[in-house]
């Protein structure tokens, strides 16, 4: 059975069925993506002043990945016209780095994840609050070991920006003076379960991005050989799609690393 | 409507090697158009970073410049990369749609934060 207007456009909507598709598509996720600003805006507005995180996360790795998602947009776009203009093998060039740019993203979230998870904020018996990279924390020592500094209060760790040449040192502290500790994880604080969700979403439609880009790269390309047009539609469709990552990204980045 | 109607079957496959707008596309415009939009995403980008340090800014003024340059840079992206700027009726259409769906999700977001019932108390 043949599939109609898969590479020519409708009559009526005057553009292949698929990108119809993808856009529709598209409109899903904006209100997908839009549910969780709202929430954001919501918890953000509400949140006290100076109880809301700032300078939490690491600004460098986030402007490479900045870098990085929108250096793939061009890279995307350019295998495409690599496809209109009929050179296969300079679409394989871009589309490849489409594709090691989309992991590289990815390599850096998990870096800044890992960063995060291993961040603990230790509530000792006197009263005071070590705040540091965890160094050492085996259960059959009766110590745990951070890189990092105490704190009086809970508000001085929330504007980190604010408070300039912060030194830390390595601080060794028994487990008995330990009333509880826990790591920067989603269930630390509303603005953590609100960057892991929403950072954690994004991250999920990178990779399923870059598993059709990958399949278009890889064992789809054998579409080329028979239908050319079909096989430049669907590249431009997956680049729709990832321009759309590429937008999201556009918004995350300055509302959780720079506001 | 009329533009659409007049959309015939093969259309696209006859413009094989044109964009959405029917130009005819040249690789090396392209990459230039690229690289233009690139360098402005880089300053845009840029552009934000500053913005979150200036001093003697409220929060709020801080927020309204950083948004105002990231959706400069979403029109980059979507006016250039995706083609948004050359594209079909139906398309509008559709994002037309989304926006007043968005902008509905939003408002009531921003309107629900005024609307506690009488006697809530905060702590």
């Amino acid at each position: 059975m043949d599939i109609p207007y898969t590479v020519e456009a409708r009559p009526d909507t005057g553009v292949y069925n698929a990108k119809v598709g993808i856009w529709l598509f598209l409109s899903s996720e904006v209100m997908l993506f839009g549910a969780l600003f709202s929430a954001y805006v919501l918890i953000r507005v509400g949140t006290p002043a100076g109880e809301w995180p700032h300078g939490w996360q690491n600004l460098t790795l986030g402007t490479l990945n900045t870098v990085v998602l929108a250096l793939s947009a061009i890279t995307t776009l350019m295998a495409w016209v690599a496809c209109k203009i009929r050179q296969f093998g300079k679409f394989q060039f871009f589309h490849g780095c489409t594709l090691l740019l989309g992991l590289t993203f990815l390599c850096i979230k998990m870096v800044e994840y890992h960063q995060h998870l291993n961040h603990y904020e230790i509530h000792l018996t006197d009263g005071r609050i070590a705040d540091g990279d965890m160094l050492q924390n085996n259960p059959k020592q009766d110590y745990v070991v951070i890189k990092g500094r105490y704190a009086a209060y809970e508000e001085d760790l929330y504007d980190l920006r604010a408070q300039k040449n912060l030194k830390e040192t390595e601080i060794k502290i028994p487990r008995s003076q330990i009333k509880d500790m826990q790591s920067y994880g989603p269930w630390h604080n509303d603005y953590l379960a609100l960057y892991f969700t929403l950072t954690g979403l994004h991250a999920l439609h990178i990779l399923g991005g870059s598993i059709v880009i990958g399949y278009l790269w890889g064992p789809g390309r054998r579409l080329w050989k028979t239908d050319p047009e079909r096989f430049t539609n669907r590249v431009e469709v997956s680049g729709l799609f990832w321009h759309f990552v590429d937008l999201v990204w556009i918004f995350l980045f300055p509302v959780l690393y720079l506001t | 409507m009329d533009e659409l109607k007049t959309a015939q079957p093969g259309t696209a496959r006859a413009a094989a090697g044109a964009d959405p707008s029917g130009h005819a596309v040249d690789f090396h415009q392209y990459l230039r158009r690229c690289l233009y939009v690139f360098l402005a995403v880089l300053c845009a980008i840029g552009l934000m970073i500053f913005a979150s340090y200036l001093p003697h800014y409220g929060w709020a003024a801080k927020v309204a410049l950083i948004l105002a340059v990231a959706c400069v840079n979403a029109f980059l992206v979507a006016g250039f990369l995706m083609h948004l700027l050359s594209e079909k009726k139906l398309i509008y259409t559709l994002l037309g749609f989304t926006a007043f769906f968005f902008a509905g999700l939003m408002g009531l977001t921003i309107y629900a934060m005024h609307d506690m019932p009488v006697g809530t108390v905060f702590h």
